[in-house]
């Protein structure tokens, strides 16, 4: 029981430390690897454990909840780890050729399994204040990663990232401190319960905006989001793909946690606000992304507005609305990690990510091209790839309950996604190369086309498992919204059966 | 005492807010200290706030005797304080490092990331 919920946990960071021992060697990157093998199969039997049982959870050195530190998983922290391991996985493979010596030596096999110990870490934690700690845990890696290199614009992108999220840190600090003086409690099961007593209800709904504030920077919503693309473009394409896939959803994990459980007091105040936040966050983030003219700005604007409809599933509060929202979660770490990973392949091969200056990989790597077709034109929601789905789960709920400006918005800014992907797929892939150059595939080593195009094919593989039977993913969606909803299990659990 | 508290929180937040809002970063970085030592005084003065009756448990008793202060908010403090210290040192060698690559310390000079249309050319 125990041993289910803290291995993903602690297996991150066993590896961290074996890979910085060994960053001078060969042997770090390939401790990554297996690292996260074993850490994909241990969250899969966090997840057959989760499915068995419902909700489990364990006390962290013996002391009784709402006391001492609670590890919790139910569907949606399951899911969140299990992806968590697939994404660094992939992304581990990848950054065998990736990653060049230099950022090996510096130590970036060490951060990234740090990084991922903190992403999972905060998916599994039942204390507030501990997931302010796994927060900090991820920040300072990820700082390290993005300027891993120096280079004048990792450094500038930098400062923006680092000043921003310590703001929003601090946000999220004061506002455990307030929440703390409020209820006496860290444990958000024991939280979500105490929080109906609290006399004063209007500061909760205060503190309640300063945690969407705080949450609202790291997922990057309107109007928050200005460090990320700031900052996305600039690192190594490996880490910018697990930034991409993971780093914001976290946020967005935070802030379903939250306000489905404790802060579910004044929904029709917070969740309205979160529903303008949603339009308006999946409105500027596409229209940023069609005035960028280079693959990486271009994604990561896009990042900002698929954000926009996890938060749209969120605001709306009904249980066909989170099971969209917990979908899109899962198939959007799968794409977006996806077409970071393959904007890398096309910098390799053609020379560039600014469209530019690149062209022509249609025709001499046609594996490529499709490779890039299945997440880019998932992203876009094209029938029957797993964004259709996604897409058409929340439109259905927001349709359900006659919300048909919102209804409206997500269909408009799907149509905008599909403009800037065929832009990237008519610049890059259609089009010749500027400079007449054939930027085939077959300029890699074989062994660098291996580490590059296996995990990118594993990917593109799982974006169309989901697309083609996504019948077992929205049920199972739907089972975690509804848990979402009805937290008694979750609270039951954690307390110990004294709800 | 809880009313002393709060004055100093708002002086800092205050005084933070009008260092953060200066374009060099180097000030941003001095209000983000002050800011997150503010944090941490929301979080002591939430624990409620005992004055001379530190939390210590007499020889032979089973548990603390009488009122005593609240130990749980100083832990979450002191945790806070050693997260804060180590992002400003991050954050503190990043400006050093941006003066050196960068040439300045001014947030609007800094275009290199995201270049200004005009300056493409």
């Amino acid at each position: 029981m125990t041993w289910t919920l803290a291995t993903p946990l602690v297996l991150p960071f066993l590896t961290a430390v074996l890979a910085f021992l060994a960053r001078y060697g060969t042997t770090g990157r390939w401790f990554s690897v297996a690292g996260n093998a074993v850490l994909l199969a241990a969250s899969i039997l966090l997840m057959a454990r989760v499915l068995d049982q419902g909700v489990i959870a364990t006390q962290m050195g013996g002391w009784a909840a709402p006391f001492g530190i609670t590890l919790v998983a139910d569907y949606l922290s399951a899911v969140m780890v299990i992806i968590t391991a697939i994404t660094a996985l992939a992304v581990s493979v990848y950054a065998l050729t990736d990653i060049d010596v230099r950022k090996e030596q510096l130590g970036y096999h060490a951060l990234f399994n740090i990084l991922i110990g903190g992403v999972v870490g905060a998916f599994l934690t039942g204390d507030l204040f501990n997931l302010y700690v796994w927060f900090e845990v991820m920040l300072i890696s990820s700082f390290g990663l993005l300027i891993l290199g120096g280079n004048k614009d990792q450094i500038d992108g930098g400062i923006k990232y680092v000043t921003l999220n310590l703001i929003s840190t601090i946000l999220f600090l004061s506002g455990i401190g307030l929440l703390y003086g409020m209820t006496g409690t860290l444990n958000m099961a024991d939280m979500a319960r105490a929080i109906d007593s609290v006399e004063n209800q209007g500061l909760v709904t205060v503190v309640a905006m300063m945690f969407m504030v705080a949450f609202g920077v790291k997922a990057a919503v309107f109007p928050l989001f200005f460090w990320l693309p700031a900052a996305y473009h600039t690192p190594a394409f490996s880490v910018s793909a697990v930034f991409a896939g993971l780093l914001t959803k976290v946020g967005v994990y935070a802030l379903i946690r939250m306000f489905t459980l404790v802060f579910d007091g004044d929904v029709g105040f917070t969740h309205q606000i979160l529903l303008w936040v949603a339009a308006l966050t999946m409105i500027t983030g596409v229209l940023g992304a069609a005035a960028q003219n280079d693959i990486r700005k271009i994604l990561s604007f896009h990042i900002v507005s698929q954000i926009g409809y996890m938060i749209m599933g969120l605001a709306l509060f009904t249980p066909l609305a989170l099971a969209g929202a917990v979908f899109y979660l899962v198939h959007h770490i799968v794409v977006k990690a996806n077409l970071f990973l393959i904007a890398g392949v096309a910098e390799r091969t053609a020379g560039s990510t600014d469209l530019n200056r690149i062209g022509g990989l249609y025709k001499s790597a046609p594996l490529l091209a499709v490779l890039f077709f299945i997440p880019a034109f998932s992203l876009a929601g094209f029938p029957p790839l797993s964004g259709f789905w996604a897409k058409y789960v929340l439109v259905a709920a927001a349709i359900e309950i006659q919300g048909w400006i919102i209804a409206a918005v997500a269909l408009l800014v799907g149509l905008l996604t599909i403009f800037s992907m065929t832009k990237i797929w008519a610049e890059a892939f259609w089009k010749p190369h500027p400079e007449g150059a054939d930027p085939a595939l077959s300029q890699l080593t074989p062994q660098a086309r291996r580490h590059l195009l296996i995990p990118i094919a594993a990917l593109a593989a799982m974006t169309l498992v989901i697309g083609f039977s996504p019948d077992p993913f929205v049920t199972f969606a739907k089972d975690a919204a509804a848990q979402l909803l009805d937290p008694t299990a979750y609270i039951t659990t954690v307390l110990g059966g004294e709800a | 005492m809880e009313a002393l508290i709060a004055i100093t929180i708002g002086v800092l937040v205050a005084t933070s807010v009008y260092l953060m809002l200066a374009r060099n970063v180097l000030r941003f970085i001095f209000g983000l200290v002050l800011i997150s030592n503010a944090a941490n005084l929301i979080i002591f003065a939430s624990g409620r706030l005992t004055v001379g009756a530190p939390p210590l448990i007499p020889v032979g008793a089973d548990g603390p005797v009488g009122d005593v202060a609240n130990a749980l908010p100083q832990a979450l403090v002191l945790t806070a304080i050693v997260i804060g210290f180590g992002l400003f040192a991050f954050a503190l060698v990043l400006m050093f490092r941006a003066y050196s690559t960068l040439g300045t310390l001014y947030s609007d000079d800094m275009r290199i990331a995201e270049p200004r249309t005009e300056d493409k050319t």
